[in-house]
């Protein structure tokens, strides 16, 4: 089955004011970057987004909170935006923080068709208010449910025509469980092959959650913490 | 004299045991992977999604797709494997990952500990942090013993909102090793130089202080 368009603005086709949005990423590695830049274009408002984190200031999703198309951020760690904390403290943008490992698994739940699970993560924490509490084997457990979002767009570095993905490095995080959640699925990939061309052996995330995917026209890739040692 | 924050890695890299995979959180935590001892084979997992992490790359050697939960750009030990977050925090929760460091503003005397927010002033949300202190059969926290302001950080209960209930099992200090069991620090080792004294005057929490208290040895 063909998923490839050829114009990113055929791949974000549809999405509308006031939907929710996964976008993969951890920190500014692995982020769907050429997505992000359409949909500043597009200037859909009132998006709910669902990510680990919220860019930095002028970059990722930080682009979007400068232009106040975010109206609720789903996100586990937000400390690199100042904006994003400002619009937080001043009430602008609405924040659901959520333990990193409870979204992840959240996000696998909500494609996985898991509707919701027990995990120990924030049990007795301002995370597990109002959660169902359940003790197994001596141990607390709060009741986290499944999420799933009108769009999924994610980042790998090669895909198929078939919308398989293989992703690079630690650019994985996020991206194959939102791949799972969304209805509609989107990739943008650095490297756009034929069907065949990449070994089945070696796919992370199979086709059947991609419905769409392109090739992105520029990567820049930008390093939050670039940190290096000498050469001896 | 107090240590600095290399001597707290020092420290809890003495806490290393052969065989072990170890997640570093960010800050002082990150500075233990130097300090790994002669001969031992300890395995560093990163949730971002990444075990055996080596050291910081070359300049010009950086590479945008390879960092470390605090976004440093990393390299990777032969051996090493990448993986989802989900599959991250499943060696996480499910145990496979036997010790975790982190740093913490506040620890009480029962283990409790906060280090994501403090109301109406900084928050920047919890990242890995609760799903590690609830799984994690061994948490030690890297910490300065009193805040900017002087205050004990070392207390009876914590007063900002928690990461963890019962967790801790160790904290490590620019002053002292405190061991936290049946609702109590208990002081196992001081700072070379630093008295027992000192340690008492800096600590809120209820101290259990044993007649003989050896200084650390690094």
């Amino acid at each position: 089955m063909n998923k490839v368009v050829d114009h990113i603005s055929d791949a974000l086709k549809g999405i509308e004011d006031g939907m929710t949005i996964m976008l993969g990423g951890f920190g500014l590695c692995g982020i769907p970057e050429n997505s992000i830049k359409e949909l500043v274009k597009m200037g859909t408002k009132n998006l709910t987004c669902i990510s680990n984190n919220a860019g930095v200031d002028d970059y990722g999703l930080g682009l979007l909170l400068q232009r106040k198309q975010i109206k609720k951020m789903i996100s586990s760690y937000v400390g690199e935006n100042e904006e994003f904390e400002r619009q937080m403290l001043s009430g602008e943008l609405e924040v659901d923080l959520i333990p990193q490992g409870s979204l992840a698994e959240r996000c696998r739940a909500g494609g996985a068709g898991i509707p919701a699970f027990f995990t120990p993560a924030g049990y007795g924490t301002e995370v597990a208010e109002g959660k169902e509490v359940r003790v197994f084997n001596g141990k607390p457990h709060i009741l986290e449910s499944a999420l799933t979002a009108d769009f999924a767009i994610v980042k790998a570095w090669k895909g198929d025509t078939e919308g398989n993905l293989v992703f690079k490095a630690t650019a994985m995080n996020f991206n194959p469980m939102m791949a799972m959640a969304g209805k509609i699925t989107v990739a943008e990939v650095e490297e756009l092959v034929p069907a065949g061309s990449l070994d089945p052996n070696f796919i992370h995330t199979p086709g059947i959650f991609v419905q769409r995917i392109f090739k992105g026209a520029v990567f820049e890739k930008r390093i939050e913490q670039r940190t290096v040692r000498k050469r001896a | 004299m107090a240590l600095d924050k290399i001597g707290i890695a020092k420290r809890i890299a003495q806490e290393l045991q052969d065989g072990w995979y170890v997640n570093l959180g960010i800050g002082i935590p990150t500075l233990v992977a130097n300090y790994v001892p002669e001969g031992m084979t300890v395995e560093f997992q990163s949730e971002n999604g990444v075990l055996g992490m080596g050291p910081f790359p070359f300049e010009g050697e950086e590479d945008a797709d390879l960092i470390n939960a605090g976004k440093q750009t990393i390299t990777v030990n032969p051996g090493a494997s990448f993986f989802d977050s989900a599959t991250s925090f499943a060696m996480i929760r499910g145990q496979h990952v036997q010790l975790t460091v982190l740093g913490a503003m506040e620890v009480s005397e029962h283990g409790d500990i906060a280090n994501w927010k403090i109301p109406g002033k900084m928050v920047k949300g919890m990242g890995g942090a609760m799903d590690l202190v609830a799984s994690a059969e061994n948490i030690i926290v890297a910490m300065m013993h009193s805040n900017k302001a002087g205050e004990s950080k070392i207390l009876p209960a914590c007063t900002l909102p928690l990461t963890g209930v019962g967790c801790v099992k160790k904290v490590v200090t620019e002053l002292a090793v405190l061991e936290i069991k049946n609702g109590a620090f208990h002081l196992i080792e001081r700072a070379p130089g630093v008295t027992v004294e000192e340690i008492i005057a800096k600590t809120a929490g209820k101290l259990v202080v044993p007649a003989f208290v050896p200084e650390m040895v690094l």
